[in-house]
C-alpha cells in the first residue's frame, strides 16, 4: 500500500510535466493548428536558462585576499562571487542557492523572444502547408536547437541543485498515519507538482476568464469564423505562441534539478508528450492534462519492483503499450473531438 | 526493354551506371592528395551505405511517396532486419543467404502487425502511432526485454548483437570463411586498381548490395507504373472517392506499408551482411527521422529522389565529419590571418561533431525553400536554361527577319 | 418491384426524428427524384442508402439484398455509383487516370494486388477510358491534371467516373448545387443524354426543381423526415400537400 503511494506520488511530478509540455502543444495546435515537433526544445530551452541562471550567478571577479596567505606565503587568490561582493556574503550566497526559482527572471522574457521569433520567423510560413511538412521543419528545428545547445553547454548533463531549503525529503507516511521511513518524498518534487498545478490552473482561467481568452477558444473551436469576425487572429495566435512557450520553458526551468539537463532532453519529453497529446485528444486542453497525468502514474506504477518480477522493462514501453490501446480503442483519444486532424 | 517505357529505361540505365562505376567516380582526387583525402568517397564502407540506404528510402517513398503516409518509425524495420541477419550467422553461417532472406520475412512480418494496427488511423494520428511502435520497439531491444523474460540472449541490449566463436553456427563447413560470404565469395574481400596517383577499390560487398538496390530502384518503377501504384496515388489524392469507386483502401495501404517494410529489413540484412554486428540505436527515433530527411532532400514521390537523397545525405555525413580546424585553416590560409580565423570560427560549429546541425539546417532549408527536393531543384534548372534557350531563340527570330 | 426498396426506414438524432417510416422504390430504367424544403431529411436518407448512416429500424434493400451496414466500396461493387455535391475527384492526377480507376475497380474488384504490370498494357481498360471520355466531350482533356479544371467540368469528369462502371444504380446529391445557370443546364442535357444513350437508373436527391422536372420520371417529396406524396412530375405541380410544404415554407 505505503509503495502504491510513493509511486502514485512519483507519477505525479513527471505526469505535471507531461502535462505541461502537452498543454503548450495543444494550445499552439488549437490555436494556430500546427504539429510543433520542436516544443519539447521549448522545455529544454526553460532548463538551459536554469543552468545559464546559475552560471551567471557563480560569475567570480578574483581577487587577492591579503590576510590569507597560500603554502609559499604569498597573498591567496580567492574567487568572490560577484553577487557576493554586491549584496554581502550572506544574501549573496543566498541568491546563488535559490539559482532555479530565480531563473524565472530570465525564462520569462528568453521564452517570449524565441517564441516570437519562431512563430514570426519559421512558423507563420507554415499555416496554410500540409500537417507532415509542419512536422518536417519544426523536427529539423529541434534537431538544430539541440546541437545548438550542445555546442555551448557540453554533451553531458549540468547538475542544476534546487535550493537547499527544499533540497532533501521529508516523510509523508507519517503525515497520512503511516509507518515511519515508508513514503518518503522529495520536498522540489512536491513544490514542481504545486508549481505546474499553478500553471496549468492559470492557463485554463486566462483562457476562462479574459476576453483574449474567449477569443482564443474561440478560435479554436473555429478559426475561420473569428477570423471573418473581423478579429485579428493573427496578433493573438502570435501571443498564444509565446504563451505555450513560456509554459513549456518554466516546466523545463523546474525540472532542472529533477532531471540534469543535456541537449537531448527536448527529444526525449518530444516524443512522450506527443504521445500524451494523442492520448488526450488532439486539440483538447482537458484532455492533455488528464493523459499526461494518467500516463505520469501509470509510468511510474510499472516501474514497482512488484510489476517488473512479472514483466521485466515494462516500465518503459507502458506509455507506448498504453498509448496503442487508448488509440485503438478510443481513435479520437481520451477527450478528443470529431474532426480534428483528420485529413 | 524490361518492361518499362523509353523514359524510365533511361533512368534505369543510369542508375545501373552509376552504381557500376560508383568506385571510379566517387575517386575523382589522387588519394594522397589534401581534396583526396578530405573529398573521396569510393570507400568500400561507405559506398555500401550509398546504396543500403538509398534501398532503404526507395522503399520508404513507395510508402510516403505515393501514399501520403508519413510513418515516422520506418528505422525499427531496419533495425529488426539486421537483428535476423545476425541471429542467421550465429545459428547458421556466415553465409548471407539465409541471413538476407529471414532479415526481409522477419521485417515483413513487423510490418503486417504494426501496418494493420497503425494503418487504422491516417494523418499525423497515423506518425505519431508509427512512432509509438518504433520507440517501443527500441526500448525492448535497447534492454534486451525479450531475452530477459525468457532469460536468455535476443538483442543482448546495449551491447549490441554480434557473432562469437562460441556460437553453435550448425551448418558452419570446415574451412569455411569466418566473415559474411555468399557461397565463398567473401564480402569484404576487394580488388584495387591503381593508376598513377589514384586508387580504385571494387570490393564484393559494394556490388552485392549496389545488385540489390538496383533490383529494388526496378521494382518500385514496376510499381510506380502499375495499376497498384495508381491506386496509392489516388489514395493519396482522395479517399473518399476511392472507396466509392468500389476500391478498399485497407488492403492497399497494407501492402504499401508491407512491402516498404521488407525494403527496410532487406537494407537491414544487407548492413548486417557487410559488418556482422548490430545494436538497438538503429532503431531509434532519430534514424527514422534521418529516412524521412534522406526522401525529402531527394523529393518525395520521384523514382529518382530517394537514391540521390540517400547518396547525398550520406556523402555530407562522411565529409563533414571528417572535417577538423586543421583542415578549415588549411582551407582558408589564403586570406589574413584575422579574417582566416574569423571564417574558421564561423565555420566550425557546423563541421567535425557539428555534423547534425548544419543537417537539422539543411532538413529546415529543404521544407523551406524546396519541398520537391533535390529533384525539384534539378528540374528548376533545366527549365531555366530551357527557358534561356528558348529568349535566345526568341531572339534570334526576331532578328533574323530584319537582316 | 424497385431495384431499391426502402421499408419502414427510422432514423433519430436524440430528441430529432430525422427519418420517420421512409418507404420508397425505385422502379428499373427510370429516374426517381427526391426532393423536399431545407431539413426535410433528404441528406439523412442519402446518408442511410449509402451506409453511412445505419437506421434505427426499417431496411434498405438493393436488388434483393441488403445495403446496411455495408462499407462504401462493398455498396459500389454492389452496383451503386454516388455522385457528390462538390465534385469529389482525384484531384492530383489526370483525367485519364481518374476514369481509369472506375474501370479497375469494376474489372478486379475491391483490391488486387496488380503492382508489377504496367498500367500501359491494360489495353481494354484505357480503351473503355477513352470511350467514356468521348461520351462526356472530354477527350482532348485526357492528361490534364483533374485540379486544374472549371467546376463544370470537374462534374462532368465525375459524371464518367461513374459512368464507366455502369452501375445498376447512379445516386445523385444535387448534382448543380452552387452552380451557375449555364453550367447548370449543361448538367442537366448531360444527365438527359446519359439517359437516353444509356438508361441507367438514377436517383436524384434535389433542391432545384427546375432540374427535378426535367428530369424526373417519379418525384417523392419528403417533408419533415416523411414522405409526403410519391407521384409523376405533372401530379406533383400541382399537388396541395407539396404546395403547402414548400410555398407555406416561402411565405413564412
Amino acid at each position: 500500500m505505503d509503495a502504491l503511494i510513493l509511486q502514485l506520488l512519483n507519477g505525479m511530478d513527471k505526469g505535471a510535466a507531461y502535462a505541461l509540455i502537452a498543454l503548450g502543444l495543444t494550445l499552439i495546435f488549437g490555436t494556430l493548428g500546427v504539429v510543433n515537433f520542436a516544443h519539447g526544445a521549448l522545455f529544454m530551452i526553460g532548463a538551459f536558462c536554469a543552468v545559464t541562471m546559475q552560471r551567471i550567478l557563480n560569475l567570480s571577479a578574483t581577487i587577492i585576499d591579503e590576510t590569507q596567505t597560500d603554502f609559499l606565503g604569498n597573498p591567496l587568490k580567492v574567487e568572490v562571487p560577484y553577487v557576493q561582493s554586491w549584496f554581502g556574503e550572506v544574501t549573496g550566497a543566498a541568491i546563488q542557492d535559490w539559482a532555479v526559482p530565480l531563473s524565472i527572471l530570465l525564462v520569462i522574457p528568453v521564452m517570449l523572444l524565441v517564441g516570437w521569433a519562431m512563430e514570426r520567423g519559421l512558423i507563420k510560413h507554415f499555416y496554410k502547408r500540409p500537417h507532415a511538412d509542419q512536422i518536417l521543419v519544426t523536427f529539423g528545428l529541434a534537431i538544430v536547437i539541440g546541437e545548438i545547445i550542445k555546442a555551448f553547454y557540453g554533451a553531458n548533463p549540468i547538475q542544476t541543485p534546487s535550493p537547499a531549503a527544499l533540497t532533501g525529503s521529508i516523510d509523508l507516511g507519517v503525515a497520512i498515519g503511516f509507518e515511519p521511513n515508508t513514503v518518503i518524498y522529495s520536498i522540489w518534487r512536491i513544490v514542481y507538482f504545486f508549481f505546474a498545478a499553478l500553471i496549468i490552473a492559470g492557463v485554463f482561467a486566462f483562457l476562462q476568464f479574459t476576453t483574449f481568452g474567449m477569443v482564443v477558444r474561440a478560435g479554436m473551436a473555429d478559426r475561420e469564423t473569428v477570423g471573418m469576425l473581423g478579429i485579428d487572429i493573427d496578433k493573438r495566435f502570435t501571443v498564444m505562441f509565446g504563451i505555450a512557450a513560456c509554459v513549456a520553458g518554466l516546466a523545463g526551468m523546474m525540472y532542472a534539478p529533477i532531471l540534469s539537463p543535456h541537449y537531448n532532453l527536448g527529444m526525449d519529453f518530444l516524443v512522450l508528450s506527443f504521445v500524451v497529446v494523442v492520448v488526450g485528444g488532439m486539440g483538447s486542453l482537458p484532455g492533455a492534462v488528464l493523459a499526461g497525468f494518467v500516463l505520469g502514474i501509470v509510468q511510474s506504477l510499472s516501474s514497482m519492483n512488484e510489476v517488473k518480477a512479472i514483466i521485466p522493462g515494462i516500465d518503459q514501453i507502458i506509455i507506448y503499450l498504453v498509448a496503442i490501446i487508448i488509440l485503438l480503442t478510443r481513435p479520437r483519444g481520451l477527450m478528443g473531438r470529431k474532426g480534428v486532424m483528420e485529413e | 526493354m524490361l518492361g518499362l517505357n523509353s523514359r524510365d529505361l533511361r533512368l534505369f540505365v543510369i542508375v545501373c551506371a552509376l552504381c557500376l562505376l560508383a568506385p571510379i567516380l566517387l575517386n575523382p582526387f589522387p588519394v594522397a592528395s589534401s581534396l583526396g583525402e578530405s573529398f573521396n568517397a569510393g570507400y568500400p564502407a561507405l559506398m555500401q551505405r550509398f546504396v543500403i540506404f538509398g534501398l532503404l528510402v526507395i522503399g520508404f517513398n513507395i510508402l510516403f511517396g505515393l501514399t501520403g503516409y508519413l510513418s515516422f518509425g520506418h528505422a525499427a524495420f531496419l533495425g529488426v532486419g539486421s537483428f535476423a541477419a545476425v541471429w542467421m550467422f550465429k545459428l547458421l553461417s556466415y553465409n548471407i543467404v539465409p541471413a538476407i532472406i529471414l532479415s526481409v520475412i522477419v521485417a515483413g512480418l513487423f510490418s503486417v502487425v504494426i501496418g494493420y494496427i497503425a494503418l487504422r488511423r491516417s494523418g499525423i494520428y497515423f506518425s505519431i502511432l508509427t512512432l509509438a511502435f518504433a520507440q517501443m520497439m527500441y526500448s525492448i531491444a535497447y534492454s534486451d526485454l525479450v531475452g530477459k523474460m525468457f532469460g536468455t540472449i535476443v538483442t543482448n541490449g546495449e551491447t549490441g548483437l554480434q557473432v562469437y566463436n562460441d556460437d553453435p553456427q550448425f551448418l558452419m563447413g570446415e574451412g569455411a570463411p569466418t566473415v559474411p560470404h555468399l557461397f565463398g565469395l567473401e564480402m569484404n574481400s576487394a580488388f584495387t586498381w591503381k593508376v598513377g596517383g589514384w586508387e580504385f577499390i571494387f570490393q564484393n560487398g559494394y556490388y552485392l548490395s549496389a545488385l540489390f538496390m538496383i533490383l529494388g530502384f526496378y521494382l518500385s518503377i514496376r510499381i510506380f507504373r502499375s495499376p497498384f501504384g495508381m491506386m496509392l496515388r489516388a489514395i493519396k489524392s482522395n479517399q473518399t472517392r476511392m472507396s466509392y469507386t468500389g476500391l478498399d483502401t485497407k488492403p492497399y495501404m497494407l501492402a504499401a506499408f508491407v512491402i516498404s517494410g521488407m525494403y527496410a529489413g532487406l537494407a537491414g540484412g544487407l548492413l548486417a551482411a557487410m559488418d556482422p554486428l548490430t545494436g538497438a540505436e538503429r532503431m531509434f527515433w532519430t534514424a527514422s527521422g534521418e529516412i524521412v530527411v534522406m526522401a525529402i532532400l531527394g523529393g518525395v514521390g520521384t523514382l529518382l529522389g530517394p537514391v540521390f537523397g540517400a547518396g547525398v545525405i550520406k556523402y555530407l555525413e562522411n565529409i563533414v565529419s571528417k572535417i577538423n580546424s586543421d583542415i578549415l585553416h588549411s582551407w582558408f590560409a589564403f586570406m589574413p590571418e584575422w579574417m582566416e580565423n574569423l571564417v574558421v570560427n564561423i565555420l566550425y560549429p557546423f563541421v567535425g561533431k557539428g555534423w547534425h546541425l548544419t543537417l537539422g539546417l539543411l532538413f529546415m532549408a529543404v521544407v523551406i525553400f524546396l519541398p520537391g527536393g533535390l529533384m525539384q531543384l534539378g528540374e528548376k534548372i533545366l527549365a531555366l536554361f530551357g527557358r534561356k534557350k528558348k529568349s535566345d531563340d526568341a531572339k534570334t527570330g526576331a532578328t533574323e527577319p530584319a537582316e | 418491384m424497385g431495384i431499391l426498396e426502402v421499408k419502414g426506414v427510422n432514423k433519430r438524432f436524440g430528441g430529432l426524428q430525422a427519418l420517420g417510416d421512409v418507404n420508397l422504390s425505385v422502379a428499373e430504367n427510370t429516374v426517381h427524384a427526391i426532393i423536399g424544403p431545407n431539413g426535410a431529411g433528404k441528406s439523412t436518407l442519402l446518408n442511410v442508402l449509402v451506409g453511412k448512416l445505419i437506421p434505427d429500424s426499417g431496411s434498405v434493400m438493393f436488388d434483393g439484398q441488403s445495403v446496411l451496414g455495408r462499407k462504401p466500396h462493398e455498396i459500389n461493387q454492389m452496383g451503386i455509383s454516388r455522385v457528390f455535391q462538390t465534385p469529389e475527384i482525384f484531384a492530383d492526377l489526370s483525367v485519364f487516370e481518374n476514369v481509369m480507376i472506375p474501370c479497375f475497380a469494376k474489372r478486379d474488384g475491391a483490391f488486387r494486388m496488380h503492382a508489377i504490370e504496367s498500367t500501359h498494357h491494360e489495353k481494354d481498360i484505357a480503351e473503355q477510358a477513352m470511350a467514356i471520355l468521348e461520351d462526356v466531350n472530354m477527350a482532348d482533356k485526357r492528361d490534364m491534371i483533374a485540379s486544374s479544371m472549371s467546376r463544370g467540368d470537374k462534374r462532368r469528369l465525375e459524371m464518367a467516373m461513374c459512368l464507366v462502371q455502369d452501375p445498376r444504380l447512379l445516386l445523385l446529391d444535387e448534382p448543380t448545387a452552387g452552380m451557375a445557370r449555364a453550367d447548370t443546364e449543361n448538367t442537366i442535357q448531360l444527365l438527359k443524354d446519359i439517359r437516353t444513350k444509356r438508361g441507367i437508373t438514377m436517383a436524384i436527391i434535389e433542391h432545384d426543381m427546375n432540374v427535378v422536372f426535367s428530369l424526373a420520371e417519379r418525384i417523392t417529396v419528403l417533408a419533415q423526415g416523411t414522405p409526403l406524396v410519391e407521384d409523376v412530375p405533372e401530379k406533383i405541380k400541382g399537388h396541395p400537400k407539396v404546395r403547402e410544404a414548400y410555398l407555406g415554407e416561402a411565405q413564412v
